[in-house]
């Protein structure tokens, strides 16, 4: 498979010109990060990680200070390729109400459509189809802030898949709603994964970051770990340090392990963590 | 504020919208903007009380077409009643050409005077019936719409019509969150011991700052957001946008408006045979 986002060596600082002289942060330190077509990656980091600066690099919100970002083999830095990349990249953001547009939810669903220049009737066939993928389709003619937190947001997320784009990010996308949105809209990331839409999920819910295929850890602007989950959860011990959680099945296993129990720690779901049991207790 | 104010602010609706089938409310928002032009302009055009009455029969014949009920039409009226009273006092003491009625020291009241009032009255009321009519029947968007396109002829001369579309219809899908918002910062300060009750006028102007502040950060955060997102879904200004509902000209559009120039013609023929 081809790598769809290639990062090379990634520098990028944000300037603070207020102060006197303007005070430079160096947020991402020389990132290298390739992501094949169709993948789901996963990205960890805590507060101030850098990891949605990286994010916002991948669809030239972010241009690089060093180093560089390719999307589809087209650098961000050129100017002609933004509208392309950011047609390819599509973006879903935390907070549901500052991303929805239109009064509307088929208007805001065919904003970015309209922004393209795509045909009438074709807006028209593409909004259908994607409010039909986010099952929100009975709901088109509803006002968005008279819809749940995890609705909305399937509606931001039907916004961006009608300009079929072949890469979705995911800023935190539930990190603002209830345990019951947060499966919505999970449920729908993992469709649109299984239809070969490249995810790439930041979050901070290690249970959603076990459902990826892979995870990338950052601190401090580098990326200190890149694998499947099972071998970056078992590592306990190293994810506590950098401030980050596992899921609470692997902190079971792990805290048996560390009582004397023979167990596995490579364990990141519940159907595991009850098949390991039940052998060790047999 | 009590509970009965505090589910108040939740309850607003957004313009007065009032939505239905009936034939007013699928004609094109374009046209219905150009004959309320057309309304206002049949209503001062009329010099005599049969031309009035014509103007008169028309608001109502619209309003019984359109099926908006009538408590929504008092309702669209009571604002203005103290303008209206104004009005007429006014037309009524000052206007002293034509035969008295009534004179008393420097008090006279004459039947000119009389006569524009009640014209003025009439067509006042005529015309904010007439034009919020149009509101009640043509959602915001639809309104922003075609305010959009009329005007888009001014784009030539460097008029920035799309931004103002676009600011508008933000604008409006603002409200409600807003609001919520509001609602929520003014429980917050509560929560904190804010007394907003009590206190004199400037007292309780003064408790607004605490819920103020907060609501203009709040709004900015959500106009970077905003304008974020917007950028992502490759949002570059009106230029090359399409958009996804035409607006098409029906043939209810047709006789809508030969109707209501059926009926200016109408006005102008009384103005003249009588």
């Amino acid at each position: 498979m081809e790598n769809f986002i290639e990062i090379k060596d990634l520098h990028f600082s944000y300037i603070n010109e207020m102060e006197e002289p303007p005070v430079k942060t160096e947020v991402l330190k020389g990132i290298d990060l390739s992501i094949k077509k169709g993948e789901f990656v996963a990205v960890l980091g805590h507060n101030g990680s850098g990891k949605s600066t990286l994010a916002k690099c991948i669809n030239a919100i972010n241009l690089p200070e060093s180093g560089a970002v390719y999307v589809d083999g087209m650098d961000t830095i050129d100017e002609d390729n933004l509208l392309p990349i950011r047609q390819r990249v599509g973006m879903v953001f935390q907070n549901p109400d500052n991303q929805i547009v239109a009064t509307i939810v088929e208007e805001d669903v065919a904003f970015a459509l309209e922004n393209m220049g795509v045909p009438p009737a074709e807006i028209r066939k593409r909004v259908d189809e994607a409010l039909k993928t986010v099952g929100m389709y009975e709901y088109r003619m509803h006002a968005p802030h008279k819809l749940s937190g995890g609705q909305k947001q399937r509606v931001a997320i039907a916004g961006i898949i009608a300009m079929r784009p072949d890469c979705i990010l995911l800023d935190e996308p539930t990190a603002m709603l209830d345990p019951h949105g947060r499966a919505e809209v999970m449920k729908t990331v993992k469709m649109l994964n299984s239809q070969g839409v490249t995810i790439v999920l930041i979050t901070h819910y290690m249970e959603e970051a076990a459902q990826a295929d892979r995870v990338v850890v950052i601190d401090g602007g580098e990326i200190i770990m890149d694998n499947v989950p099972k071998k970056i959860f078992s590592q306990v011990e190293v994810m506590k340090n950098l401030g980050l959680d596992v899921p609470q099945v692997t902190e079971l296993a792990w805290e048996l392990k560390k009582a004397g129990c023979d167990i596995s720690t490579e364990i990141i779901s519940e159907d595991e963590c009850v098949e390991k049991l039940y052998e060790m207790l047999k | 504020m009590d509970l009965e104010e505090y589910t108040l602010i939740k309850d607003i609706t957004i313009g007065q919208y009032f939505p239905g089938k009936s034939v007013i409310h699928k004609m094109d928002a374009r046209i219905k903007i150009i004959l309320t032009g057309v309304f206002i302009v049949m209503l001062f055009s009329a010099d005599n009380l049969v031309g009035l009455g014509v103007g008169i029969a028309f608001t109502a014949l619209i309003f019984l077409i359109s099926r908006i009920p009538g408590k929504m039409l008092l309702k669209s009226l009571k604002p203005i009643v103290p303008i209206i009273i104004f009005t007429a006092v006014l037309n009524i003491f000052f206007i002293r050409t034509g035969d008295p009625y009534f004179e008393w020291r420097f008090i006279k009241i004459t039947d000119e005077g009389v006569d524009t009032a009640v014209y003025m009255v009439v067509r006042i009321l005529c015309l904010i019936a007439g034009t919020s009519l149009l509101t009640y029947t043509t959602s915001p968007i639809d309104l922003t719409d075609a305010i959009e396109r009329l005007l888009s002829p001014l784009k030539k001369i460097k008029v920035p019509v799309h931004e103002l579309a676009m600011m508008m219809t933000i604008a409006l899908r603002f409200i409600p969150t807003l609001i919520e918002e509001t609602d929520k910062i003014i429980s917050a300060q509560k929560a904190r011991g804010a007394d907003m009750e009590n206190g004199s006028l400037i007292d309780k102007a003064k408790a607004l700052i605490p819920i103020l502040i907060p609501l203009f950060v709040a709004s900015f955060r959500h106009a970077e957001e905003l304008a974020l997102a917007m950028e992502c879904r490759c949002y570059h200004g009106g230029e090359g946008r399409t958009r996804m509902k035409q607006l098409r000209l029906g043939i209810l559009d047709l006789w809508g408006s030969l109707f209501c120039i059926a009926f200016l013609a109408g006005v102008i023929a009384v103005n003249h045979l009588i």
